[in-house]
């Protein structure tokens, strides 16, 4: 059921970003993220096959308390610097060069002529991802 | 696509003048992150720990986006789409690894893989 409430989450985001008027990443985050990613998810836990976790010894374990009243702490202290900072006054509402800052084209522009070194290697390391996931999920190398 | 024909794109929108302030999205991203931060600390199975680390990429995907938009500049769209390419790639190698875990041990539960403690 987590992996539902997952993709629900990333369609959520998704619509943020059209909020934002980020159109080219409002869609390659259905397409990605959740077409992909999340697909990926649900195969393997269709493959794994686990069945109900099992709750027997469902210990008071004290240390994942602990590890939640930190996070606590910390996303109390994370507040605390955002609503503090200069930028969230100074930025008071979308710039209006935001429309033609999300589509296709400036990305395009910007990515083929700034960004174009990160792009090639990030092709390369999409390459080796996809040759260690066959390599570990083989049966007999 | 200017070769294409003469476009006038701003008769199509209107300049944005009111919108979502800043900080609340940053709020909802700094939540989210805490969320899946505790979620990766108390969660047992292999693959919800995963699906939180997803997550907390989510969430910092988001305050890009939102700075990227605020500011009118192209940096912030152009890094969140490489952290998408990489999350893709750390997904890819993420499962296959819970796999052949899965293969070995006949489990996913995180408590039970401890070969390397002592």
């Amino acid at each position: 059921m987590s992996a539902i409430f997952l993709i629900g989450n990333f369609f959520t985001i998704a619509f943020l970003y059209l909020i934002l008027q980020a159109q080219l990443l409002a869609v390659l985050q259905i397409v990605v993220y959740t077409g992909a990613i999340m697909v990926l998810v649900v195969f393997v836990i269709m493959l794994l096959n686990l069945g109900d976790e099992k709750k027997l010894t469902e210990r008071f374990d004290i240390k994942k308390v602990l590890g939640v009243i930190l996070v606590f702490g910390f996303l109390l202290e994370m507040l605390y610097l955002f609503g503090i900072s200069e930028e969230t006054r100074v930025y008071a509402g979308l710039n209006p060069k935001a429309v033609a800052v999300g589509t296709v084209e400036s990305m395009g522009k910007a990515m083929f002529s700034t960004y174009l070194f990160p792009f090639e290697i990030t092709g390369l390391l999409l390459l080796a991802s996809i040759v260690g996931a066959v390599v570990l999920a083989k049966r007999r190398l | 696509m200017q070769w294409f024909w003469p476009r006038d794109d701003s008769k199509y929108y209107t300049t944005i003048t009111k919108s979502i302030p800043l900080h609340y999205y940053l709020g909802l991203s700094a939540v989210l992150f805490a969320i899946g931060v505790a979620g990766v600390l108390t969660r047992r199975n292999a693959i919800v720990v995963f699906m939180c680390i997803e997550l907390m990429l989510n969430s910092v995907n988001l305050t890009f986006v939102a700075f990227a938009s605020f500011m009118g500049d192209i940096s912030g769209h152009v890094l969140v789409f490489f952290v998408m390419a990489v999350a893709a790639a750390e997904a890819t190698v993420g499962l296959a690894i819970v796999i052949a875990l899965f293969r070995n041990r006949q489990t996913v539960n995180i408590d039970e893989i401890n070969i390397l403690k002592w």
